[in-house]
């Protein structure tokens, strides 16, 4: 915790004493102190949008849930991450995202490292109550080394984010409102003819399910990304160098 | 009540069989990868069939349901009225319905044909891709519904196990905590796509 020029806050979280400073948000805290919260929209090193809604945590004195990413922290506040309530909030959050679109574990390339299926498992999600909505989404494959399939999408915009504050490009973007929104790349050109994309990679290894996949390649397993000792600084840069290094 | 169904009764008011747990599997819109996975476990079926009757099955001869099992496996998605009329009629002679892999549970692989639509996948399957004649079959075959669905869409489940196929040892796992009198937490030992 650097403080230097910052106030520091003291308050609770589920009944321990911590402490950080005022530009910092929940979910820093509750990391700095192993405190787990699922997310699946925040990524160190990218700006929080608080687009999924898994972070939600209690509060005392406010009457909603708020999002741990995007809620800074202040003197006294009391909060509480994992209450009875909250799991079943995360379970619901977790079978609208598979309701919305087709996601076919069984039959993806990311099966066994994506995060949305492993949170499913982790938070002990047994089935979708919600009717599934099946929409039509297209796959675009016009990409040399890239796939998107936006039935995997789950509208976390981290390769949005990535491409915008890391690499400099925005090619991403959102198109579309609600539950019709999908990922684009330029003004909805296929990505294969992208004037703005690099080639770098760098929403691939950021996307956490199997949406933005690499051709003919098993995908590769990120969770070494969120291992405290790789999360130094822009983790999925490193990932890349060492994705590409392995293959090489 | 109809033939079988004495012979059943037969079956199970014999000595050695009546304090057995009755159970059944079925079948619907799925690969048989469960029922395999089933088969799977190997000799420890041996051990399971000393303290389960297994009354209905694809793996076994009787060709009614029985008039009430403990526990039924259901396989598969639901994707006719052939399917739901079975998936009832198990629900309504069955104590604990479980249902077993991801075609049940989320309808998994045969969903994948939903986003086109019936039309368009029958002339794909019965029409362009065809080798020998050209014609969309209207008998035989169920006709299907718009949308595979999973089973709990239409009848009500008790427990689910996870899995393409959920692994030989978590139905096993299954399987022996129902024996134990327990309703298990299954999200520990299998999960989606597994
Ligand atoms: S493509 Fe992947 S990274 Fe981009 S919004 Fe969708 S799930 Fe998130
Ligand atoms: S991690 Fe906070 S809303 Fe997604």
């Amino acid at each position: 915790m650097v403080t230097t020029g910052k106030k520091v806050k003291t308050f609770i979280i589920d009944g321990k004493d911590v402490s950080g400073t005022e530009d910092q948000t929940v979910i820093e805290v509750c990391r700095e102190n192993n405190i787990e919260i699922p997310t699946l929209c925040h990524l160190e090193g990218l700006a929080e949008v608080g687009a999924c809604r898994l972070c939600l945590v209690e509060i005392k004195g406010s009457n909603k849930l708020l999002p741990a990413c995007v809620t800074k922290v202040h003197e006294g506040m009391e909060v509480i991450t994992a209450s009875e309530g909250l799991k079943k909030y995360r379970i619901k959050i977790l079978e609208l995202f598979f309701s919305e679109r087709n996601h076919i574990c069984s039959v993806c390339v990311s099966n066994g490292i994506c995060e949305l299926q492993n949170l499913a498992q982790r938070l002990g999600m047994t089935h979708v109550h919600y009717p599934y909505l099946f929409p039509k989404f297209d796959v675009d494959a016009s990409h040399e080394r890239f796939v998107l399939d936006n039935n995997r999408c789950i509208l976390c915009t981290r390769c949005v984010r990535v491409c915008d504050e890391i690499e400099g490009a925005h090619t991403w973007d959102i198109m579309g409102r609600g539950i019709e929104s999908m990922v684009i790349t330029d003004l909805n050109k296929p990505w294969g003819e992208s004037e703005s994309c690099t080639s770098c990679g760098k929403c691939v290894a950021v996307c956490p399910t199997g949406a933005l996949v690499e051709k003919y390649k098993n995908a590769v397993d990120k969770s070494f990304m969120y291992k405290k000792d790789k999360l130094k600084f822009l983790p999925y840069l490193t990932t890349m160098r060492e994705v590409k290094n392995e293959q090489s | 009540m109809s033939k079988v169904s004495e012979d059943i009764a037969l079956n199970t008011g014999s000595d050695t069989n009546s304090a057995k747990v009755k159970a059944a599997t079925v079948w619907l819109d799925g690969c048989s990868g469960c029922h395999m996975s089933f088969l799977d476990m190997d000799e420890r079926i041996v051990e399971l069939l000393e303290k389960i009757d297994l009354l209905y099955s694809p793996l076994v001869d009787h060709k009614e349901f029985p008039d009430m099992v403990d526990v039924t496996l259901v396989e598969g998605a639901v994707s006719s009225h052939e399917d739901l009329e079975k998936i009832r009629k198990v629900r309504a002679h069955t104590k604990i319905l479980v249902s077993l892999g991801d075609c049940a549970i989320t309808a998994n692989v045969p969903s994948m044909r939903n986003p086109f639509g019936v039309e368009a996948i029958m002339k794909h399957a019965y029409i362009d891709t065809a080798v020998t004649k050209d014609v969309i079959p209207n008998e035989v075959v169920p006709e299907l519904f718009e949308y595979s669905r999973p089973v709990h869409n239409f009848v009500k489940v008790d427990l689910f196990l996870q899995g393409c196929p959920p692994p030989a040892d978590a139905i096993h796992f299954l399987l022996t905590e129902l024996l134990e009198g327990r309703m298990p937490d299954l999200t520990k030992v299998s999960r989606l796509g597994k």
